[in-house]
């Protein structure tokens, strides 16, 4: 019972994780995504189409890898290179990549899809309790952990990741030391996109192997609301998307037994809950200051 | 440079052998449409020499040093280092060449380390524990101790400029830019990069030093080129010229001397009784029983230095922090302490708060706009009924840029495209043109050039000989000096009496400012 809790809870919170890590990049180099939802559905539907099209659920998830680098970077040519409002195009993102992933997913609507096999260690998955948990996962869910680690490493001991916090800090600066603002923003912003498409492939081809339209249902709102709970810090937004993902589980589970209390209270207590543990763990006010993008959602024009 | 002193002896031999400038700008013109910035510049720095680059707000210097540090591109003429022409693209191949800059609005990340901030400006290098080794070194040995961990946005202005200069030598530049250095720094500070400056000119570094402070540009600079409306116009060798011949090269006439005649003064304009104030923010300061009448007709000074309460009493007065008792600020007869900052106006009051962008004025509204956010509710007519008159303002607009001479590109530019100087004079100009009887009025020079100071200070005197109570509150000795009928001292929070100017000297004010002015009602003896 327990061990089949937990495997539930790592399969809500990876798809959260990757799209909240990517997020996270995009936010540091100071850029404002709104449109993370958009990009994981995209993600979705082409993971799924590619999957079923060639048989191969890994040549699946890089497609919805693909599939949310390049609504990105739609986004980014917008707010980048024409300057257009950023919290506008990323709302405008988010409607357009539910519309057209409705569109391309229309003939795959009630189709089996393939799911992306476990990555199954001879010997240590059959441990019990812990070798399923530990490993006999999928791919995608050991990639979200070394995203959180990779990601923390690249922006604190790089200097590639120094330079993406210096043009998220202080663009003006950064480009009058002669960094390119906008090509760095570019980077983050597929980088950012291709993670949320890793984490809707996730969905489409992982969690549920089928498509349905609209099927991120909201997790993209949550990925950016995590982002910005967790104050910019990876390892916090890895505790967010999983304390999210065991209260969405525990709360059904809740539910399915009968507990006297409203199912609709019930629905809320994630949110509630993750909101409320974020905010107390970022306590320290003078480090979460310091951890803001204060460019985040600025337009950069280079001078003449 | 960054590595220590260097092999001083080479780099003396270069300095003194070599008739090759290190940076030659020559014939360099920069047009931005129909305006031109640059107008056939030329320019030449020899190695080890302190060059001063002077000239009025908006004669063209920032173009030129943008220019020279590859920030733009000249639209003809080209630039020599070291006899050979090159070009330079951006700041990184500056760098590159030796060219190294210290920016007068910092470029410093706040939420980042002194090490982060430096690594960032050194090819290929990370906020190691070796490169925080090297700050520490070479901080303490040019004499500005620096904590490579500290956050930027924890240092004061004096320590982040630190941060820029170390930051400069670590690349060991050949060549320094720095732009108004000393217009952030306490005298003490300026003195110290003083020392610092002319050790890097003797190890052989060469320093293009832009400034509006003429007599630290005579005791510092080898050497200056002026200025004047985008055209090189004077050179000169600052030591054997005078502040006065030196301002006149910049203008390009005799500056009009501040004339100042006794005014006949009318009754009480501006009464402050008991005015006690305790600070709600943790760095502020208390306002300490602080009594001074100022007649119409009269300028009165508050000097001090600075964050000794000046910003509290100006709030106190403008009605931006409400008072305990509506009678400690009373303006022109009417008890004015529990008003608000409108109702005050329509006293007659005006106010020019310190800092022009920002608090003065908005930075991405129109000039107009910005006339109507402080004249809205005067009772010209520019708001009525809810609807605003453009027209009106723009008249006004025009009316202030004429009378003092604010240099604009277009008919109502936003206020952030206006450089400091001229923003100061549309400011002061659009509380001065509606004649008020009661001014207040906090740094009306600060950071603008003497020609422009010149006129502000004018209108100012101008104003009260027509019979406005005018309260000035500035840092700047000489100017209270040059304008003040009577000064008086603040000093955390307590103000001294306010002495006839004429019976003080600059030393009796300095010590009152040096805490003397804190005993109750101290005289300024």
């Amino acid at each position: 019972m327990l061990e089949a809790i937990i495997l539930t809870i790592i399969t809500a919170a990876t798809p959260l994780l990757l799209a909240a890590t990517g997020e996270l990049v995009v936010e540091k180099s100071g850029v404002l995504n709104l449109g993370v939802e958009g990009m994981m559905v995209m993600g979705a539907v082409a993971g799924f189409a590619v999957t079923i099209s060639t048989g191969s659920p890994l040549l699946g998830i890089v497609g919805g890898a693909v599939a949310g680098m390049l609504v990105s970077l739609i986004f980014a040519f917008v707010t980048l290179t024409l300057v257009a409002n950023q919290v506008a195009s990323g709302l405008a993102l988010t409607l357009f990549g539910l519309g057209l992933s409705g569109l391309m997913g229309e003939s795959f609507v009630g189709q089996p899809g393939l799911k992306l096999q476990s990555l199954d260690v001879p010997g240590l998955t059959d441990l019990p309790f812990v070798g399923k948990i530990l490993f006999g996962q999928d791919i995608l869910v050991y990639l979200s952990f070394a995203a959180v680690f990779g990601v923390s490493w690249f922006l604190n001991r790089t200097r590639a990741g120094l330079i993406l916090r210096a043009v998220g800090d202080n663009h003006t600066s950064a480009h009058a030391l002669g960094y390119s603002v906008v090509g760095v923003r570019y980077l983050a912003v597929a980088f950012g996109g291709a993670m949320a498409g890793l984490g809707g492939a996730y969905l489409s081809v992982a969690y549920t192997p089928l498509w349905v339209e609209n099927m991120t249902a909201g997790r993209g709102w949550i990925a950016l609301a995590l982002v910005v709970f967790a104050s910019w810090i990876p390892w916090r937004a890895a505790v967010g998307a999983y304390l999210f993902g065991a209260v969405t589980v525990l709360q059904f589970h809740a539910q399915a037994f009968g507990v006297g209390f409203p199912s609709q209270f019930l629905a809320m207590l994630p949110y509630l809950a993750t909101v409320v543990v974020l905010v107390a763990i970022s306590g320290n006010r003078r480090a979460t200051l310091f951890n803001t993008p204060s460019s985040l959602g600025k337009s950069f024009v280079p001078d003449r | 440079m960054g590595e220590g002193t260097g092999d001083s002896t080479g780099e003396m031999l270069r300095r003194v052998g070599g008739d090759t400038p290190l940076l030659e700008v020559r014939h360099v013109t920069k047009r931005f449409g129909n305006f031109t910035a640059n107008d056939g510049v030329c320019l030449k720095i020899m190695p080890g020499e302190i060059h001063a680059l002077l000239g009025e707000n908006g004669a063209g210097k920032s173009t030129l040093v943008k220019i020279i540090y590859g920030s733009l591109q000249p639209s003809s003429g080209g630039i020599f280092w070291k006899g050979r022409p090159v070009t330079v693209g951006s700041p990184a191949e500056a760098r590159a060449l030796g060219v190294g800059m210290v920016f007068q609005h910092f470029s410093l990340f706040d939420a980042m380390t002194v090490a982060e901030n430096i690594a960032l400006a050194l090819p290929n290098c990370r906020a190691t524990g070796e490169l925080a080794e090297t700050i520490a070194r070479v901080s303490s040995n040019y004499g500005l101790p620096l904590d490579p961990d500290a956050h930027i946005a924890d240092l004061s202005v004096g320590e982040r400029q630190r941060v820029e200069i170390v930051r400069c030598l670590l690349q060991n530049p050949e060549l320094i830019i720095m732009d108004e250095p000393t217009s952030v720094l306490t005298p003490q500070e300026a003195d110290q990069l003083f020392v610092t400056l002319r050790r890097l000119a003797a190890e052989g570094c060469a320093i293009l030093y832009i400034s509006h402070r003429l007599e630290e540009v005579r005791a510092l600079c080898h050497h200056a080129t002026i200025m004047r409306r985008a055209k090189v116009v004077a050179e000169a060798d600052p030591a054997k010229e005078t502040v006065n011949t030196l301002a006149q090269l910049m203008v390009g006439n005799e500056i009009t001397r501040v004339t100042r005649e006794k005014g006949k003064l009318g009754p009480e304009a501006i009464l402050l009784k008991g005015l006690t104030q305790v600070s709600q923010d943790a760095f502020g300061v208390s306002l300490q029983d602080i009594n001074l009448s100022v007649r119409a007709g009269e300028i009165v000074a508050i000097a001090g230095i600075a964050g000794n309460g000046q910003k509290e009493l100006f709030d106190a007065l403008s009605g931006e922090e409400p008072l305990e008792k509506e009678d400690m600020v009373i303006f022109a007869g009417e008890a004015a302490g529990l008003m608000d900052i409108n109702e005050r106006r329509l006293l007659g009051a005006a106010f020019v708060p310190e800092e022009r962008l920002g608090h003065g004025a908005v930075p991405a509204l129109k000039l107009s706009e910005n006339v109507v956010l402080t004249r809205h509710g005067t009772g010209e007519g520019i708001a009525r009924r809810g609807f605003t008159r453009f027209g009106k303002a723009g008249r006004i607009v025009e009316t202030v840029t004429s009378l003092f001479d604010v240099r604009k590109g277009v008919l109502d530019p936003e206020a952030r495209s206006l450089s400091g100087g001229n923003l100061q004079k549309f400011v002061v100009g659009r509380e001065v043109e509606r004649t008020p009887k009661i001014l207040i009025v906090a740094q009306p020079t600060w950071g603008v050039d003497a020609g422009a100071a010149a006129v502000i200070r004018q209108s100012l005197i101008d104003l009260s000989r027509k019979g406005a109570a005018i309260l000035v509150i500035s840092q700047d000795l000489d100017e209270i000096f040059e304008i003040a009928d009577r000064i008086a001292v603040i000093s955390r929070g307590y103000l001294s009496r306010a002495e006839d100017a004429d019976t003080l000297t600059t030393e009796k004010v300095g010590l009152l400012m040096a805490g003397g002015a804190e005993k109750k009602g101290a005289a300024a003896a």
